[in-house]
């Protein structure tokens, strides 16, 4: 057994030959028997028929992977109507009397090490993209096909390098992982690997007698095992059995409505901690974001983000959702989540402390350059705004007037923005009690079950000594998630539970039961929790 | 001619979807949009010579219009700075 390691992009395992692919060195002519209108005239039409392929290829990467990940094959398009790019074909082709191929090679050639010598690692990873569309026309000039990297048995595949199209053409059904000698894992084609849920690793120093042999790829553990030996590979097929399940789970519960066997239907949302979730969100079909954790802008940053950078992270957000609905919370910043430019001064009682809203309500610039961030954000999508530890409604009163001015301002600055829903997290003792005031002032409250819980026992959850004590269905805590939603369904608020219990499959039901109109949970617990929706018949009575 | 300038605030900087769509944009009005980055421009509809400006987030840029309608193709560009970049 050997074992080689590499960079990971994706936690998953492939078992399987390998097959190593050698890439054709295709043979030009350097110097032309033609005219150089003649040849340049071949250029163009190899130029356009390569066009036109790439739009194809868009079209399939647009279903397989979605159109974040297929603009793509747009840039490729549009990098080979480039004029600089075309100049320099055309300035070959003239000066040197060279043919189209060799004068396309050239020109890809230097237009790579252009931006392979740029300081910016993204810079420097598209000189892989410019070298693909060169050999797309080179391989129409010579009326080659895209050379067959695959055989008809599935296989992983070895190559020193695949191009964000090569990824795309490859059969999937064949694919049982791939690894490259180059590339990086923030490549076009790692983000298409990771999005077409295929195994693979970057980095490896493969040898070409791998061909043919049995290999297992270890996504989890970044290596590869060629001719791995009995107890690892069946502990492996193990372990991918367990994977290949999850993933039935998932691709038969996609699509299909959170729906109970008696035709009650709520929504399961998905909580985010940062930008670069929202393809977890999508792959696993959540219906909206109902917990946009904003903090992480502020926690990454050495200073206040500004309104721009915080709407362009939001607007992204809010785009790539494409009209579902997100909810974002308003900055939770304090307790034990801290960033030093805030200068907040150390507490007795941090969790009982200056946090949230009260910040917020004390430090209006900060507040008011999120929410104005977020308006603008709005105008691109649904957009929910969810203010955190609300204690009494003069708080929801004072956050609400301070977006209506935010709102005044962007109208004056002549600035767009969308219909903002306003709501609240229930998350502490005095807002269940005042339940009944609070929803006549918003439009939805969603239930923060972890400070609830926390508040409603008096019990830290960090404290070890406490696990005896610390009940997470403890009556107290599940009377005041019943009493919330009939306060709230009083009124015309939707209510929602975003905590960690409304993950909790066991409590589904009793949820459900209580009226519940929303889920949000973390993006792998999305379709488990449809599951057990779509199993629960609440016409039928409790446990039977 | 008209001018301005323009900080990015895209966390990968002017990367190659939004030098795409500027391109695209760019082309569709009857100025001549040039971006400047330190001593370096680009002429906005080449997509690769934009990219090659490398022009990071947090970095200012100055955005020159000439000819046409410079008055609204400032106004176009400047949207779209704020829009996707």
């Amino acid at each position: 057994m050997q074992v080689a390691t590499g960079k990971s992009i994706l936690n998953g395992i492939a078992i399987g030959p390998l097959r190593v692919y050698k890439k054709v060195e295709t043979q030009t002519a350097v110097t032309s028997t033609l005219t150089a209108g003649e040849e340049y005239a071949r250029f163009d039409a190899a130029r356009v028929k390569a066009q036109e392929q790439l739009g194809g290829l868009y079209n399939k990467a647009l279903d397989e992977v979605g159109e974040d990940n297929a603009a793509i094959f747009e840039i490729h398009q549009m990098m080979l109507d480039d004029e600089d790019y075309l100049d320099a074909v055309k300035g070959i082709i003239e000066t040197q009397g060279a043919t189209a191929e060799y004068a396309v090679s050239t020109t890809g050639e230097n237009f790579a090490a252009a931006f392979a010598a740029m300081e910016d690692e993204y810079m420097r990873a598209r000189a892989a993209d410019v070298k693909d569309i060169s050999r797309r026309v080179v391989n129409v000039l010579l009326g080659v096909g895209d050379a067959e990297m695959m055989d008809d048995k599935p296989a992983i595949l070895v190559a020193d390098d695949l191009t964000p199209s090569e990824t795309v053409q490859l059969d999937k059904s064949k694919l049982l992982g791939f690894i490259t000698r180059h590339g990086s894992s923030n490549s076009h084609t790692a983000i298409l690997a990771r999005t077409m849920n295929i195994p693979a690793l970057v980095g490896v120093d493969f040898q070409d007698d791998w061909d043919g042999k049995l290999a297992v790829l270890d996504g989890y553990n970044h290596c590869v095992y060629i001719d791995p030996a009995q107890e690892l590979l069946t502990a492996m097929e193990e372990k991918r059995a367990n994977d290949l399940k999850q993933e039935a789970l998932l691709q038969s519960l996609k699509k299909k409505p959170n729906v109970t066997l008696d035709g009650r239907e709520i929504k399961v949302y998905a909580n985010i901690g940062n930008a670069g979730d929202v393809g977890l969100v999508l792959q696993n079909d959540a219906q909206g974001i109902g917990l946009f954790r904003s903090e992480f802008i502020y926690l990454d940053s050495q200073d206040y983000p500004s309104e721009d950078q915080q709407f362009m992270l939001y607007k992204r957000v809010v785009e790539t959702m494409a009209g579902k609905k997100v909810i974002i919370r308003t900055l939770d910043i304090g307790a034990d989540k801290q960033a030093d430019y805030f200068e907040l001064d150390k507490e007795e009682n941090p969790a009982l402390g200056y946090r949230a809203i009260r910040i917020c309500l004390t430090r209006k610039e900060v507040f008011k350059t999120q929410l104005r961030a977020i308006l603008r954000a709005s105008a691109f999508g649904t957009v929910s705004i969810m203010f955190p530890m609300i204690i009494s409604v003069r708080e929801v009163r004072d956050a609400k007037e301070i977006l209506e001015e935010c709102k005044a301002e962007l109208q004056e600055r002549g600035i767009a923005y969308g219909n903002v829903e306003v709501g609240i997290m229930v998350e502490t003792p005095a807002a269940v009690m005042m339940a009944d005031e609070l929803a006549q002032e918003v439009e939805f409250f969603s239930l923060g079950t972890n400070d609830l819980t926390q508040y409603a026992l008096a019990i830290d959850r960090q404290n070890p000594k406490l696990d005896n004590f610390y009940d997470s269905h403890h009556p107290a805590v599940l009377r005041m998630i019943k009493h919330t939603i009939e306060a709230g369904h009083r009124h015309g608020c939707w209510v929602g539970i975003c905590g960690e219990l409304g993950a909790d499959q066991t409590l589904t039901e009793t949820f459900l039961r209580y009226g519940v109109d929303e889920l949000s949970v973390s993006p792998a617990s999305v379709l488990p929790l449809r599951k057990i929706i779509r199993s629960l018949d609440l016409s039928k009575e409790p446990g039977a | 001619m008209k001018q301005f300038t323009y900080t990015i605030t895209d966390p990968v900087g002017i990367h190659a979807r939004p030098a795409g769509l500027l391109a695209k944009a760019a082309k569709a009005l009857d100025s001549t949009v040039t971006i400047t980055k330190g001593e370096k421009s680009a002429v906005a509809t080449k997509l690769m010579a934009v990219m090659g400006l490398g022009v990071k987030t947090g970095e200012t840029i100055t955005i020159t219009i000439e000819g046409g309608d410079e008055e609204a193709s400032a106004a176009t560009i400047e949207q779209f700075c704020k829009d996707n970049m």
